[in-house]
């Protein structure tokens, strides 16, 4: 049953991005990637991640991807005009590119982390059922990856200001 | 156990990124695929926390803030490009051609 749902999610995650890539309107593109990123939402469900799944919808699916249309229909880009595809050249060697990238992946994807390194099986269901989804994924951000998470505060704030430099006309 | 499957599908997704970066012109579009390719390293995280331990997860969490602020001053900076050059696309942009 759950293998089933994953192959869903995943078949609809991959042929979405594929819309994505293809389509030739911006809108449609952002929209498909959407889709994309709530399919991925639900395998990390599937993966027992579901904090992170949550973030995903609200950050990923919520604030990045409603900045993006924000831009697009800003810069009134929504109208589709000629394709801004590359030429068969451009496109044998990007599809080429891909797929030697993808064989690569994929012979990768075999090579497991050591059984040492592996937590014992069900692990990740008791800390879930004993400490909660959220808390198991906040002690360690707050303790052992304080610095790490306050660094990404400074990150935050420094992009918000290289954001308003840039996008403001005259200071 | 859903490790190797998982992972073979965020090396599909990251691939398939990739090859948005490569056959679009246009910035928006080609943000938007290297945004699929975080997203893809993401599941790659998420699914090897499940046999590692929570801490790939708080990794996803970093990866988030970090895409988050990328993509404010990258659309920034496409809104800057746009205002000069009245197009996204990037062929116009060849200042540093020689």
């Amino acid at each position: 049953m759950t293998e089933m749902f994953f192959w869903l999610c995943s078949g609809a995650a991959i042929a979405s991005a594929v819309l994505c890539v293809t389509r030739r309107s911006p809108v449609a593109s952002a929209l498909w990637l959407v889709m994309t990123l709530v399919s991925i939402a639900a395998i990390y469900v599937l993966l027992d991640a579901h904090f992170i799944a949550a973030m995903q919808v609200l950050v990923y699916a919520g604030a990045i991807m409603v900045l993006f249309l924000f831009v697009i229909m800003l810069l009134n880009l929504g109208r589709t005009q000629a394709t801004d595809m590359r030429g068969w050249p451009g496109r044998l060697v990007a599809l080429s590119l891909a797929l030697v990238l993808v064989v690569e992946l994929w012979a990768v994807r075999n090579i497991l982390p050591s059984v040492d390194l592996r937590l014992p099986a069900g692990e990740m269901d008791r800390l879930t059922s004993e400490q909660g989804a959220i808390a198991m994924v906040a002690e360690p951000l707050f303790r052992t990856y304080l610095v790490p998470f306050e660094i990404t505060s400074v990150l935050l704030l420094a992009a918000m200001v290289g954001a308003v430099v840039l996008a403001k006309r005259r200071l | 156990m859903l490790l190797g499957p998982a992972l073979g599908v965020s090396a599909i997704l990251f691939s398939i990124g990739v090859l948005g970066v490569l056959l679009r012109r246009n910035a928006i579009i080609i943000f938007m695929c290297v945004e699929l390719m975080l997203n893809a390293v993401n599941l790659t995280f998420v699914a090897l926390a499940q046999q590692l331990g929570p801490d790939g997860q708080v990794f996803v969490f970093f990866v988030m803030a970090v895409a988050a602020a990328e993509a404010t001053v990258g659309l920034a900076i496409v809104l800057a490009i746009y205002r000069h050059k009245e197009t996204v696309n990037l062929q116009t942009l060849n200042l540093l051609r020689g």
